[in-house]
């Protein structure tokens, strides 16, 4: 196939390039080719009569009017193949390990989405050994959510907890805006665990040109998806979906784009949407699981708050602990039912008195705290944190449920924490001892 | 007849297609497709039509590998819906291509596939209700053919001007939809052959016979809202919240649950999964009303967050059409439109792409005149045979930050005549369903008696304020009688507002398990209570509220269910009491 070379650039910006040509096809794939012979991708984004506009994915710095413009005839591809495991890739797909180029598959980026009528009703429960995620928040194989943190926080420790300690079959990491050290500690844990022959790695850091970031989710939920159609279960963790949203904010700036909120493009929803619902459990096949992180100041700020409406869940880390309030799974109902008799109900006796000592802490403030059942609120709120909200400790699901049990009973009577007599009758541990607090007040 | 336009592709930017007219008239509205280089044709709506025989298209699918040059072929006919028997228990995407068999064809929603929307294969029962020489007018019944749980009635195309003979008839028997199964003859001489189906415009709310005013309060089972903040047959509610707040066990309970023949979601741009729930649930699922699958009154128009964003506001519009369509069957039909915010911003990307002037928030400035009109498409309607049928839209709001002060909400909040606003804080309380016990509104009749009403809202807001002085004083410093009226609501919420969705019992309340609910409530409120000292109050109040719930996930009719119910009253009564004598 002849392919198309021009070299009348019109104009060159942080990451927009025009050009006229012709015979042009929008997504198609180019290469900016230097004067030195050195190339870097672009793609066409938007055709108007014969002005062509590229996306530049090293950027637009040292782009010159003497450059060409060499159209490739096809869009977009990402190579796929079993040797990619154990292998490290940047977001414009060349490995960035040392290894060689495989030879391999090239298969479509951000496809269209599966048909809903191919998607079952996740059904399956992964376990974890994190208590706030099994009893509270429990996580379902094919499920999309993400860590809810403050830069800073040990999201990244979590991730890769979850991932190494779980089922998965294939683990592929998609690194957006990593700082060295964060792409670096994910290398170790996937070697420490002895995962290197079930992991990819697409890594795009601070080095690298934003719109090579850009590109990550879609290579990693290719390749993902590619495996679960095969009969995979595969895990992809992206990190961190806020740096990918600014890149996203500046891009559309870049080409004139008005601005929705906080100067997102209005599109931001369906941009996050498309890449979140490649999340699926395949009929008669595999299955894709996405946890991402997202990180933030403020929950409503527009990248956690669409981020919200399109993952199913999410786990809220603050402090270094998950969080119970701010943290949802909305897949726990398909399998909370099938673990243990005692779990739903106890996860929500938990989470209502847990809510009675919050009032409780406002309360406090004022210096209003003084009956016996309100200190006891206040005690049952420490011991919840420290027993249960640290998600570097290991519990398996039983005995973190009855840990919950023990908890309730050495700070309330029976019939205070509002569950039914028949688990009660079999559950409540008789022989713990309540323990009173001393009534401060005068009455 | 217009001559059908032919053009070619002129620029392209993601969905928004511009296109020069070559020959022949353009409509604003019109369906064209743009024929690709792989042979592929991509459907699209016209837009905007612009001097110089410039169009804007939107194209309801990925324009990827589009060229200039590119030829569009218009239809001359306005985006539209097909009816007729056989939408019930169906699942489709927004443009009314059926997602079963579009699934034979692929794992993906691959481009360009179309899918005749209903099944022109299979035989339905027809019987004539004409004879030729009988004159009709659209909307006339020619006949009926069984669907599902009902008569559907087979109808003269809406769109039909004036008076017509009808010549031919067919004999009862089966027959498919593409059949043609009466002629019929206008003033003039000219005949024409009808089917069982005709197309109707979407965008065009159909005319009303004659319109009345929702009176009549739809049950939903779900017990705050039946009484604190109903929604009546024909009536609209407004339902914005928070992601995680619940609004999407609330739909699903709604759809379950709701008194309603026939119940359409529209999956407008939200999570694949959730509509997956709903049509591999609902088919196992009996409907006890009717003894039938729960999927038998539902239809689902799936336009999930990941598909094509041009394609949303044409399943919002599609779902009201086959809702209206089915309010004409004399039926009372509840559409579930999941999420308007998501439709909201499909117009709000086209529009800026269109480089139209923004309004608020980035959205077009004629954002609240259509959501307007849209649910000025719901309503009872009185039918020419004396019934009526009603249609009734539920619409998700999803605020950006869970701020109901954003343009999509308050625009809605201007339409609808109930306020369901979903709280976060309820939610992080796990006091489900969440909805705002002291924001909310409605218009229309409760299940309840009005001073019933008033009578729970004013203990709610009590409830509140004593709660907010609690956290000032502490228990101690307010008043023993003030901390009973506290309990009092408390309880109240508990046992009464809150709802187990997920119980198979406690997750609908019918009417007289309502009202049965109520007299008990005030029952509780009313009696006197001699205790003193908070300690003794709250444990008062904490048995009450475990035999109460206990009550609430009995079923109703049972040996258990009076027992229980009689042990509740009982221990009302009681004050000094160990629960071991209970």
């Amino acid at each position: 196939m002849l392919l198309k070379t021009y070299e009348n650039i019109d104009s060159i910006g942080r990451a927009i390039l025009t050009i006229k040509a012709d015979g042009v096809h929008n997504k198609e794939l180019a290469e900016v080719i230097y004067p030195n012979g050195q190339r870097a991708f672009a793609q066409v984004i938007a055709l108007e009569g014969d002005q062509v506009t590229l996306q530049l994915f090293g950027g637009g710095f040292g782009v010159s009017t003497n450059c060409k413009i060499r159209f490739l005839g096809k869009p977009m591809q990402v190579g796929f193949s079993d040797d990619m495991l154990g292998r490290i890739y940047s977001g414009n797909g060349q490995p960035v390990d040392g290894g060689p180029e495989l030879l391999s598959d090239m298969i479509r980026v951000a496809g269209p989405s599966i048909n809903p009528v191919k998607r079952l009703i996740p059904k399956e429960m992964i376990r974890t050994g994190v208590p706030m995620i099994d009893v509270f928040n429990t996580l379902v194989r094919s499920q999309k959510i993400p860590i809810f943190a403050k830069a800073g926080e040990p999201y990244n420790r979590l991730l890769a907890n979850i991932a190494t300690q779980t089922d998965a079959d294939i683990i592929i990491i998609g690194g957006v805006g990593l700082k060295y050290d964060e792409y670096h500690y994910f290398k170790q844990r996937i070697e420490d665990a002895g995962s290197q022959n079930r992991t990819i790695m697409f890594i795009h850091t601070h080095r690298e040109a934003i719109v090579e970031g850009l590109m990550v989710p879609d290579l990693a939920l290719a390749v993902a998806e590619r495996f679960a159609l095969q009969g995979k279960n595969v895990f992809v963790l992206l990190s961190d979906m806020t740096q990918w949203s600014d890149y996203l904010r500046q891009v559309a700036n870049a080409q004139d784009q008005i601005p929705a909120n906080q100067g997102y493009p209005g599109d931001l929803y369906s941009q996050l949407a498309s890449r979140y619902e490649k999340a699926a459990d395949i009929e008669g096949a595999g299955s894709l699981t996405i946890l991402g992180v997202t990180t933030m100041d403020d929950v409503t700020h527009p990248v956690p708050d669409n981020t919200g409406y399109i993952t199913e869940g999410q786990f809220y880390m603050k402090d270094g602990y998950l969080e119970l309030f701010g943290s949802l799974s909305r897949l726990k109902q398909q399998v909370n039912d099938r673990t243990r008799a005692d779990h739903r109900s106890i996860m929500n006796a938990m989470a209502r008195l847990l809510s009675e000592a919050e009032e409780r802490v406002k309360a406090q403030k004022f210096g209003s705290v003084k009956d016996d059942y309100s200190l006891r609120l206040l005690e049952y709120r420490k011991t919840f944190q420290k027993e249960l909200m640290d998600p570097f400790k290991y519990l398996e699901l039983e005995d973190a449920l009855d840990l919950c049990w023990n908890i309730l009973a050495r700070h309330f009577r029976k019939e205070e924490v509002g569950l039914s007599s028949k688990l009660l009758d079999v559950y409540w541990p008789e022989s713990t001892i309540l323990k009173i607090v001393q009534d401060t007040s005068h009455e | 007849m217009i001559q059908k336009a032919n053009g070619k592709v002129i620029s392209v930017n993601e969905s928004l297609v511009g296109a020069q007219i070559i020959d022949g008239a353009v409509m604003n509205g019109e369906v064209a497709y743009v024929k690709i280089e792989d042979g592929k044709r991509l459907k699209a709506e016209v837009i905007d039509v612009k001097s110089g025989g410039l169009v804007f298209l939107q194209v309801f699918e990925d324009t990827q590998w589009m060229q200039v040059g590119d030829k569009v072929a218009f239809t001359g006919l306005p985006l539209s819906v097909k009816l007729g028997p056989g939408i019930l228990g169906s699942v489709t995407d927004g443009l009314q291509n059926p997602l079963y068999e579009l699934g034979k064809m692929d794992w993906f929603m691959e481009r360009g596939l179309e899918v005749d929307p209903l099944d022109t294969r299979k035989k339905w029962h027809f019987t004539p209700k004409v004879e030729p020489g009988d004159t009709v007018t659209a909307g006339s019944v020619l006949g009926s053919v069984p669907e599902k749980l009902f008569e559907h009635k087979i109808f003269v195309p809406f769109s039909l001007e004036g008076e017509h003979i009808v010549l031919d008839i067919v004999k009862e028997g089966n027959y498919t939809i593409e059949e043609p199964i009466v002629t019929i003859k206008d003033k003039s001489g000219r005949t024409e052959q009808l089917k069982m189906v005709f197309d109707w415009p979407v965008k065009k709310a159909m005319p009303f016979y004659k319109r009345a005013v929702p009176t009549k309060s739809m049950p939903t089972g779900i017990r705050i809202l039946d009484s604190l903040f109903p929604i009546a047959y024909g009536g609209t509610a407004c339902c914005p919240g928070p992601f995680g707040a619940g609004k999407t066990v609330l739909q699903h309970s709604l759809a379950k649950h709701s008194q309603a023949d026939v119940v359409i979601m529209a999956a407008c741009g939200e999570r694949a999964g959730e509509a997956v729930e709903v049509f591999k649930d609902f088919p196992e699922l009996i409907d006890p009303r009717t003894g039938k699958s729960l999927m038998d009154r539902t239809y689902i128009v799936g336009n999930t967050s990941s598909m094509p964003v041009a394609a949303r506001e044409a399943s919002v519009y599609m779902a009201t059409t086959v809702g209206e369509y089915y309010r004409k069957q004399g039926l009372n039909v509840l559409i579930l439109a999941d999420s308007t915010s998501r439709w909201a911003q499909a117009l709000r990307e086209t529009s800026g792409r269109k480089e139209e002037i923004p309004g608020p928030e980035a959205f077009p400035m004629y954002i609240s005149t259509l959501i307007s009109a849209f649910y000025d498409r719901a309503g009872v309607e009185l039918l020419p045979d004396n019934s009526s049928g009603s249609l009734s839209i539920i619409g998700t709001v999803s605020p950006a930050g869970g701020n109901f002060d954003e343009p999509v909400t308050q625009a809605t909040l201007l339409s609808t005549g109930a306020f369901w606003g979903l709280s976060r804080n309820l939610s992080d309380a796990r006091k489900y369903p969440a909805i705002d016990r002291i924001d909310s509104t409605s218009k229309y009749p409760s299940l309840l008696e009005v001073e019933e009403v008033a009578y729970l809202l004013e203990l709610l807001r009590d409830g509140k304020a004593i709660a907010s002085n609690i956290i000032l004083m502490g228990e101690k410093g307010i008043p023993d009688e003030i901390y009973i009226r506290y309990q009092k609501a408390e309880l109240v919420d508990t046992v009464f507002l809150q709802q187990n969705s997920f119980h198979e019992v406690d997750g609908v309340t019918k009417p007289e398990r309502l009202r049965q609910m109520f007299d008990i409530v005030k029952e509780i409120i009313e009696a006197p209570i001699v205790l003193h000292g908070k300690e003794k109050i709250r444990s008062h109040f904490n048995f009450l509220r475990q035999a109460f719930l206990d009550w609430n996930y009995l079923s109703m009719n049972s040996e258990s269910y009076e027992n229980q119910k009689s042990k509740l009253l009982k221990m009302n009564k009681m004050m000094d009491y160990a629960p071991e004598n209970v």
